[in-house]
Order: structure tokens, then sequence, then C-alpha cells
């Protein structure tokens, strides 16, 4: 071993390796930097010990303390539903009427209600429960499936021509597509349609089409067209219209049905979680 | 101190390269080889299965557009990610995935549950112009996807390819990849209880509600319509080795 070279103008050690005639100065690491270090390594040992780390043969050291990522968020949910609980089990215990009445549970419900409307129904009933084409508006008084408390709840749970077994659901043919109505007498009936909603309709067409409401719509829509919420028939008489009011809009539900879809939501969300829904599409203005 | 060993990595290239290589492969030795002997890696999990042909066309659809860009499809173990989005992701959930479509960025929400969650016409809707249904939307529209019509030529290829790195493909699920592939747009058809019989759980549905020929949408909406629906999640043991 040689000795190290001293360098003239800073009196430094050199590391002897040159370059080009420029040499390497062996600066000390700062002694601050290298305790951290040290500290560091220490700390590591440590770590090892309380925290999972090492991978051994099929498993891996579970660390003294049992530390699981896993473990603490259903710790956080639980203390989540811990917090919750007093209106929680008071929630699980009532029917949405109920909870309705409480103004604590109902003021609950409504924080709750509106959290899970953002994060799962706004997408199609829009933010503000406006609905869109072919998703209704809920903030008004006018319901496919019923607007009471129980029926909001029901719809909620089962959904509408979803995968629930108790789904609701209700046909309509599709008059044009399964050819049970030609094309002329589906012109007529939308005349119908459109004379009895109050819209601009030709007389002499819709009396013709009267005659076949009475024979193939009727028995859902009412003869008056004023709809049966027990089977989900909308009124057509109000002017509301989920796939639009104007004659094409009309011909094309005829001629090829709808079909709408909601998902169920038991099962995807708690009971208790469905019932402050409830409350809170119902609060929306058009609750029966 | 003697730095002329030192000198011998700072003045060869090539044995400086060999050092950092073997320096580098001890942290990926000790890092990521034991994923691959650890059982806890992949929860043992009831209801997983491969994709159907017409799921994994889909998939391919969803990597082709690049939608991992925006959405991720891993549901991190947090208070907020649970309650938003569901169960947390399991690594058992992506164990078929080549590749897995986990994600890092979110510009729009995560996907990993997605399915089940909205309606058919509502997907089909979404893609077509995103707006019309989520005003806020920045999502671009694919609305060209309902119009084409799917290339299913070489789904035998493609589920073949994957069975050969280890997605548990039978030889028949490749034989009758191209039939699987039309038997689920077609609810009347005879080929459905095969498929779901050879997948179960498959749904089978007009995805995008129409009739005339198999699109590109119909795929992409079975794919999304099928996300995180497969593992049971009632006879999931959360603790024992799945505890990390």
């Amino acid at each position: 071993m040689t000795k190290p070279e001293i360098d003239e103008i800073t009196g430094v050690e050199t590391t002897d390796h040159e370059w080009d005639g420029i040499k390497e100065l062996n600066n000390p690491l700062p002694r601050w930097w290298l305790w951290v270090l040290y500290v560091s390594i220490i700390w590591s040992i440590g770590y090892w010990i309380v925290m999972p780390a090492w991978p051994l043969i099929s498993s891996h050291t579970k660390g003294v303390i049992g530390y699981s990522q896993r473990l603490v968020v259903a710790r956080s949910l639980e203390d989540a539903k811990q917090a919750q609980s007093v209106y929680l089990e008071k929630i699980a215990a009532a029917d949405p009427a109920a909870i309705k009445a409480d103004p604590e549970l109902l003021r609950f419900s409504l924080a709750g209600g509106e959290a899970a409307f953002g994060d799962n129904c706004a997408p199609c009933h829009g933010r503000g429960a406006q609905g869109s084409t072919g998703y209704p508006n809920l903030n008004d008084d006018n319901w496919l499936w019923g607007g009471t408390l129980e029926d909001i709840h029901q719809t909620l749970k089962v959904g509408i021509r979803s995968t629930h077994e108790d789904t609701r659901v209700n046909p309509m043919p599709a008059f044009g597509r399964d050819k049970i109505l030609e094309p002329a007498q589906i012109s007529d009936v939308t005349e119908f349609v459109l004379s009895i909603s109050g819209s601009e309709a030709t007389a002499e067409a819709a009396t013709r089409g009267k005659a076949i409401f009475a024979e193939q719509c009727s028995a859902c829509h009412g003869e008056g067209g004023k709809g049966n919420m027990e089977l989900g028939a909308p009124n057509l008489t109000d002017r509301i219209w989920l796939y639009g009011g104007d004659k094409a809009a009309i011909t094309q539900t005829i001629r090829n049905s709808r079909a709408g879809v909601m998902p169920a939501w038991e099962g995807r969300l708690s009971p208790e979680t469905l019932k402050q829904l409830a409350v809170y599409v119902h609060s929306l203005g058009g609750g029966q | 101190m003697d730095w002329s060993k030192h000198k011998i990595f700072e003045t060869n290239s090539i044995v400086l390269l060999i050092g950092i290589l073997i320096v580098v492969s001890i942290g990926g030795i000790v890092e990521i080889a034991p994923l691959f002997w650890l059982s806890s890696t992949i929860e043992k999990v009831k209801g997983m299965r491969p994709y159907t042909p017409l799921e994994q066309v889909g998939r391919d659809i969803y990597v082709r557009e690049g939608c991992y860009l925006c959405h991720s499809q891993m549901i991190r173990s947090l208070r907020d990610e649970v309650e938003r989005y569901g169960h947390y992701s399991l690594a058992a959930e992506s164990m078929y995935d080549h590749p897995f479509q986990w994600g890092s960025k979110r510009t729009g929400p995560d996907l990993a549950r997605v399915g089940g969650k909205y309606s058919d016409e509502w997907h089909t809707l979404h893609m077509s112009n995103p707006r019309a249904v989520v005003p806020e939307s920045v999502m671009p529209g694919y609305a060209w996807l309902a119009k084409r019509k799917l290339d299913g030529k070489d789904v035998t290829a493609n589920i073949a390819a994957l069975k050969a790195v280890g997605v548990p493909y039978t030889d028949e699920m490749v034989k009758q990849a191209g039939a699987d592939l039309l038997a689920q747009v077609d609810p009347d058809g005879d080929g459905a209880e095969a498929l779901q019989k050879r997948y179960p759980k498959a749904q089978v549905r007009q995805f995008d509600g129409n009739p005339e020929f198999v699109s590109e949408m119909d795929a992409l909406v079975a794919y999304l319509q099928m996300l995180g629906t497969l593992v049971d999640f009632t006879s999931f043991d959360a603790s024992g080795p799945n505890l990390r």
C-alpha cells in the first residue's frame, strides 16, 4: 500500500485517480451525513423486526406488530361504521317512513344519501337528479314505478329489467319490429298519443288510433292513457316524456319499444345506504 | 486505504457495467423473485375464470384505445376507495390479465368494479357521446366503436396465445373461441348455454342494442360489464396469508 498523495494547494489527500492531469480529492463525507446513514442502517434492522419484510420459502416474515394494510383498511371502515353506528343501527331497524319522521335520522340520511347518489346514481340521473333522455328526472312528481318511500326503496333494491330475481319489469312489445302493427297503424296510434298529450295531431288519424290504442295499449297505459304505476306504464297525457314526445320519438318507441335498464343495488350497496338513498330521492321534490 | 481495486471499475467500462448489473440484480432477486414462489402472492379465491373470447377482444379494444391512460383498474386498500368503488382489488382478479390494466392515472374513475353498475344503454351512449349523460365529463367520444364490425378472425389465435402464457384455457375453449365470441351476443342462439358452462357468470346479451351485427362496442361493453364481478367475496377469507 502506497502512502496517499497530498494535494499541494488544498492539503487534502487524493484518491490517486488521475484523468488528463486532474486528480480527484478524497474529501471526507460530512459527519452529519454519515451519521444519518448509520442511523438509517440501524433503523432498517429494527424495521425488519417490526414490520413485514423478508421473503421466506413460502411466506414472509410478518413483523412483531402484525401490521397489514388490509387490516388497516378493515379497521378504518369499522371505525367509520362505529362512529355512525348511533344512526346506522336505528336506520337498519327502521323503515324509510320512520327514518323520514325522525329529524335526526332524516338529516343523517339526506347527507349520506346525497353522497351515495353522487357516486352511484348521478352518472345516469345527473348530478342534480334532473335526468336526461332515457333516464328519469327524479325532482318532479312524475313517477314510473311509484314515488312513495317504499316504492323508491323497492326500485333501488331490485332495479328495472336488472339481473335481480325480483326486478321490476314490464315488457312493452316492439309493435313495429315484431310486426304486431302495420306502419300505418303505428302512425295512427302515434297521432292518438299526440292528441291525448295535448300536442298537435291529425284528428282523423287520432280517431283511428284510438281504437288501436284501446285494443293494444290500454291494458297497461289505461283507457285514457293515464298510465299505471303498478306496471311501470307511463302516463302518456302529462307531456313528460322519457324518450321524447315528438312524433318521431313516439313512433320510435312504439315501433321498437325502449326497455331502459336500471341496475339492482341490493348487494352492491348496504341496506342502510339503500334506505338513505330512498329518503334522499324522496326528498328531492316529488316524493309522494 | 487501497484505492487500486476501485480503479479497476472506474477505468474499465465493461467491468463497471457488470458490477452494476450484479448489484441491481441483488435488489431484483430480493424484491421481485420471491413473488413467483410465495404462496400469498395471489390469493386463493372462488369465481375467477379466464375471459370469454368476447370479453378478451373487448379488453384488447380497451388497450388499443388507451383507456388505461385515464382509468385505473385497481381499488387500493384505503377507506375512501373502498367506500366509493367497493372491495379493494385482489391480485387474483388480474391474474389472467396480459398485461394487467392497474394503471396509475385517474383522469376518470377507477373501473375495477364497474361491471353491473350501469346499464348497457348507458355504456353505449356514454361511449358514443360522454357529455350526453355526464355533462362535466372530459372523456373523448368513441362513437365509431358501434359502427365498426368486430374483427373476430384472430380470436382463436388470441386465446391460444394466452393459453400458451399460462391462462388456463382448455383445448375446448380454444377450439370454440370463434363460436363463443358470437354466442355471447346472441341470447336466443344455441351457443349461449355452452358458453356459460365454459365460462360461468358470462353475461349473454345484445350489449350495444344493435342486433344487425357484432360491433366493437358489443365487445367493449361486454368487457366493462364483467369487470370486478367474478370473485365471490362472501367466501373470501381476508385473514391468514391474505392479510397483508
